[in-house]
């Protein structure tokens, strides 16, 4: 497995997050968005520290307009964490490696 | 409780706290930038910076602060995330205590900004992240194809009305005098899209009350003038009504206008010796990147000085 975010689309959605094994966390996010690009490192980080665990993916809410509705983001940065298909957590803007990381402990 | 000594504390990584820990850093002195969010400030969520010097073509709000920040950091200054819960001023030097932390500085200068200003009508709060937003640059994809609404009408509310316009099928663009106030280029091109049909003005116009059951549908205006009042249906709303400033930290420590905005004089010092404000925290006349760097320039250098005058007495 990778160390780095997985990227996903609407199209691999399903697949590779819903029917994932192990619990996923997915970063909804947009380049122009300033601070998207502020969490985008603590994201590499979590994915890096949580391989195997954590399945740490991103997906670009410019791209794919079908999951965000889906789930309802109407703002961003958000992160899912996903867990048997269902949602365990949503967490919204920028916020701290440390509320991201007691998010993905309960998950786990 | 650890205690770290320094010369200077710069409070807040947006362009003043940046440029006063450049110049700080250069004269060597012993710096420390404390931020509580993410560096930049409210810069970071601009997308297009076009009135700061030296970039004819504009340049993303993320890439000039982080530019500021590369360069501040190659000059010896220390960063990190931090949150200054209170500000003790003394007489020699002043404790600045953090969670679990406390520091000591010769010098502090106060950069922590401002953030936006929220309406304060029904809705807007349960409402937030759920189509009420603060920014368009996080936010605006994700109203592909749909009718939304900007209210304000100073230079936020016209630039992001025309970032959205490359998103958004219509753009209600609610303002509550009879005339735009920000920038005449920026009116130039908001008034261009509403000759196209992209962007409805709605002047002398005020939202009372944002509804909506999961997500934002209705927006409740009234025009002040005829007080008559109707329904928006809109998917989202975007508020940019100005600033507040981030002072609540401050209450009682430093002087304050009746906004809470820090007063300083032209050196950009508070009336506490060895006390210093930058960019918009400051009460001032233009909150602009380009006044903000102008500030943190001064308030380092009058730091400065004020250290090695202090020490030699």
């Amino acid at each position: 497995m990778s160390s780095e975010p997985l990227q996903v689309s609407d199209a691999t959605f399903e697949e590779e997050i819903l029917k994932s094994d192990i619990p996923a966390m997915v970063d909804f996010w947009a380049a122009w968005c300033g601070p998207c690009r502020a969490i985008a490192p603590v994201v590499e980080e979590l994915a890096r520290d949580y391989q195997g665990k954590v399945k740490v993916a991103k997906m670009n809410v410019d791209e794919n307009a079908k999951t965000p509705a889906k789930y309802g983001i109407r703002a961003i940065p958000t992160l899912i964490i996903f867990k048997g298909g269902q949602v365990m957590e949503q967490i919204t803007g920028a916020v701290s490696r440390s509320l991201i990381e007691n998010a993905l402990k309960k998950a786990l | 409780m650890p205690v770290s000594n320094y010369d200077i504390v710069i409070v807040g990584a947006g362009p003043a706290g940046l440029t006063a820990g450049i110049y700080a850093g250069r004269a060597r002195l012993k710096t420390l930038l404390l931020e509580k969010l993410i560096h930049g400030g409210q810069v970071m969520t601009t997308d297009l910076v076009e009135n700061y010097p030296g970039f004819p073509e504009g340049i993303s709000g993320f890439e000039l602060s982080d530019r500021m920040r590369k360069q501040a950091e190659r000059f010896g200054l220390e960063f990190r995330p931090g949150e200054v819960l209170e500000l003790e001023p003394g007489a020699d030097g002043h404790r600045l205590l953090l969670e679990g932390e406390e520091l000591h500085a010769g010098a502090v200068i106060i950069a922590s900004g401002a953030r936006h200003r929220s309406l304060g009508v029904p809705g807007e709060k349960a409402l937030t992240g759920k189509g009420v937003s603060y920014c368009a640059t996080c936010d605006g994809a994700l109203y592909r194809g749909e009718t939304i609404a900007v209210v304000g009408g100073g230079d936020t509310a016209l630039t992001d009305t025309l970032f959205l316009c490359r998103f958004a099928k219509k753009i209600h663009l609610i303002h509550r005098r009879d005339a735009l106030r920000g920038e005449k280029f920026l009116q130039e091109q908001v008034l261009a899209q509403e000759k196209q049909g992209k962007v409805k003005i709605h002047w002398s116009t005020v939202v009372e009350e944002i509804q909506g059951k999961q997500a934002v549908e209705t927006l409740k205006l009234k025009n002040v003038k005829t007080g008559e009042v109707t329904p928006l249906p809109v998917a989202g709303v975007f508020i940019f009504v100005g600033i507040t400033p981030n002072t609540a930290w401050l209450q009682g420590r430093v002087p304050l206008d009746e906004w809470g905005f820090v007063f300083t004089d032209d050196k950009m010092a508070t009336s506490i010796p060895g006390i210093y404000a930058a960019g918009d925290v400051r009460s001032k006349l233009l909150r602009q990147i380009a006044t903000a760097v102008g500030d943190g320039a001064i308030a380092a250098f009058a730091a400065e000085t004020y250290l090695t005058e202090h020490r030699r007495r």
